[in-house]
């Protein structure tokens, strides 16, 4: 079996001492960040891309999985004991969660989004590696058609599940391809958009964005709510073990969860966020068995469902990126910038061109689950003890960490422009509105989306009918068309407007 | 006419300008044909679809009925410009602003600097409380990013000669 051989590969990588170590590194910082409000993984992967220039890319990108995965379990914790979402991906998780604690069983809830998640987890991870061989053969059957029509599919899949006003997202992808545009156009050398700066004729440095829309314009937007009392079950966290009540009803929905959170990682657009939202919703269609707490009032199953489905997601989220190149969401956006960092070219010769990367990247993935439910479980006193860290001292520790990260890069006084620029429209989007993740999503795919279809009508003599001539690329666009008809269908759009608002 | 959503009335319009910027921009660079793209053709191509967007949402803003008037409130200028210019002092104290005769001061005083200038930006500001958290941070980055990662900073100010 050649999946065998290579997850033996894959573990050799893994397992040397330096790797362990960043795998680690990255859980903890992940746990971190999931624990603490405010902060998440997007802003913390930005923050900490430049400082992984001088590690080596395997253990780079070892540590900067490792801190979204680990997301996904630290956000439970803050959603159980403070009623507040440690990260996005567990909004629906407090609603179940949080009662659960209100009634002395904050300790079972724990086990189960924790046991939940590694379950999902190790499920991903498995996925992940079946799946990558063959979606990589079929990559290499893809013309420069069929890539712009998949990042097409791509673009509208995020809009879709994101939340807010359609529009407004399509436009904000729209604007983020702009700004990709900025710089020094490849085939005419023209630098356009550079206003004759000489530092903008490289383009705007999507550090630069990353930070300042998602750094600073959230600390700035935190810090105008006032803060509110906070009420931290910390007592209550006596026994972990759920009852053989609670594991009757936990394990079916850990697979339901795991099941959903796994496809929707893939599909375009997806990842944790979404596929928690959709696990809880799917909860909550199945029938209550009898003597059940109903969902909202502390039911287990609304606890072990979603976090289950988040860890699964941002599992699965990595195979569009690894077989296709193609980042599925704005944390894998980064995770490109991490990779051409290192100067390697996202895509399907990532698999061959570099194995231990690959297969050790994957390997880590099921190391770091263990670690993080060693983490997560028996140390979860020290995170509680975190929770009571105030604001006041945690956002400048994060100005600082956002600083260091834009000026390791270069000590070009430019980029403090840039940041203090795009700090000012990241707080104007949210002021407005508008969504950013959207926004870097297309930064990231624009230049390579005008190459695409350069290409494509370059080989076509200018004819737009290749991309539904082509089979592959017309059963993408329609999967588009598909996606964009079923969400502006009245019925359809009234539950997605509900299932965002819902808490 | 009545704006029913100012949250949709001013990103529109945002969208608007930029997109026309970009398209009026992209107008001045070579368009070219599908088959040989100019490097205008795709940007101009975007600009005008961001344009006809910002269109539609503000004209949605106008139309639609949006709870409460959809207000965009009023903007926090104490944390944007404190976290900012936390932001910007700590970049000249590292790097130096040779255009105003400011040699690199180096890690440990852009701290220094930065925690006391982003602790401004909270509700609360006791002086004693943030020279302490400046303290364990300097320690703490000199160790995360001098001695384990090995990023390349000054650490003192330059005319102590290292």
């Amino acid at each position: 079996m050649d999946l065998f051989n290579n997850l033996a590969l894959g573990f050799g990588v893994a397992f040397t001492l330096q790797n362990l170590m960043y795998a680690f590194i990255g859980c903890l910082l992940g746990t971190l960040i999931g624990v603490l409000p405010g902060i998440g993984p997007l802003a913390t992967i930005a923050m900490l891309l430049p400082a992984t220039y001088a590690l080596p890319p395997v253990a780079a990108l070892i540590m900067l999985a490792g801190i979204y995965y680990g997301a996904q379990y630290g956000g439970s914790t803050t959603a159980i004991l403070v009623n507040l979402p440690g990260e996005s991906s567990s909004v629906v998780t407090v609603i179940d969660g949080y009662q659960m604690a209100r009634q002395g069983r904050a300790g079972p809830a724990l086990a189960a989004a924790g046991l939940g998640s590694f379950f999902a987890g190790c499920v991903g991870t498995l996925i992940l590696a079946a799946f990558a061989a063959p979606l990589t053969e079929l990559a290499f059957k893809f013309g420069p058609a069929e890539y712009f029509s998949l990042m097409i599919l791509g673009l509208i899949g995020a809009v879709v599940l994101a939340s807010g006003s359609l529009l407004k997202a399509i436009a904000m992808i729209v604007l983020g391809l702009l700004l990709g545009m900025v710089g020094t156009d490849v085939n005419s050398g023209v630098a356009r958009f550079s206003m004759d700066i000489p530092e903008l004729t490289d383009g705007i440095g999507f550090i630069v964005i990353a930070m300042g829309v998602f750094g600073y314009g959230e600390i700035i937007s935190n810090l105008s709510k006032h803060e509110s009392e906070r009420e931290v079950f910390t007592a209550n966290v006596t026994g972990l073990l759920p009852t053989k009540e609670d594991f009757k009803n936990m394990v079916p929905a850990v697979l339901r969860g795991t099941a959903l959170g796994s496809l929707l990682g893939i599909l375009p657009g997806g990842g944790a966020v979404m596929a928690a939202f959709a696990a809880y919703t799917l909860e909550k269609k199945t029938k209550l068995r009898p003597g059940e707490v109903p969902f909202g009032k502390g039911n287990i199953r609304g606890v072990a469902a979603p976090e289950a489905a988040n860890n699964a997601g941002a599992q699965t989220s990595f195979i569009p990126l690894l077989t296709l190149g193609i980042p599925p969401n704005a944390v894998m956006a980064l995770m490109v910038g991490a990779m051409t960092i290192h100067n390697i070219q996202p895509g399907p010769q990532v698999m061959t061109s570099n194995p231990e990367l690959f297969w050790g990247l994957i390997a880590s993935m099921w190391i770091g689950n263990l670690m993080l439910v060693i983490l997560n479980l028996p140390l979860i006193g020290l995170w509680i003890k975190l929770l009571s860290v105030p604001y006041r001292w945690l956002f400048p520790s994060i100005v600082l960490f956002c600083a260091i990260g834009v000026y390791s890069t270069n000590n070009n006084t430019f980029d403090i422009w840039m940041v203090g620029i795009f700090g000012f429209i990241g707080y104007v989007f949210i002021k407005l509105g508008t969504e950013p993740a959207p926004l870097l999503l297309g930064f990231i795919l624009g230049p390579m989306m005008e190459e695409y279809l350069r290409r494509a009508l370059l080989l076509s003599r200018g004819d737009w009918s290749v991309f539904v001539t082509r089979p592959l690329s017309a059963g993408l666009l329609a999967a588009a068309l598909l996606l964009l008809v079923v969400v502006l269908m009245p019925s359809i759009k009234a539950k997605r407007e509900e299932a965002f608002v819902e808490d | 006419m009545n704006i029913k959503s100012q949250k949709d009335f001013f990103s529109g319009l945002m969208f608007m300008v930029v997109g026309v910027a970009f398209a009026w921009g992209a107008a001045t660079y070579t368009i070219g044909t599908g088959a040989r793209m100019g490097p205008g053709y795709f940007p101009l191509a975007l600009g005008v679809l961001l344009a006809v967007l910002g269109g539609a949402i503000t004209f949605k803003a106008l139309v639609v009925e949006a709870v409460d008037g959809d207000k965009v409130g009023s903007f926090a200028w104490r944390p944007l410009v404190f976290i900012i210019l936390a932001n910007v002092v700590f970049g000249a104290m590292i790097g130096g602003l040779p255009s105003i005769g400011l040699p690199p001061l180096g890690l440990v005083a852009g701290i220094y600097a930065l925690t006391f200038i982003a602790s401004l930006a909270g509700d609360e500001f006791n002086p004693k409380e943030v020279a302490i958290l400046a303290t364990i941070l300097t320690a703490m980055s000199y160790g995360a990013f001098i001695l384990l990662l090995k990023l390349q900073f000054p650490v003192w100010p330059a005319f102590f000669g290292n």
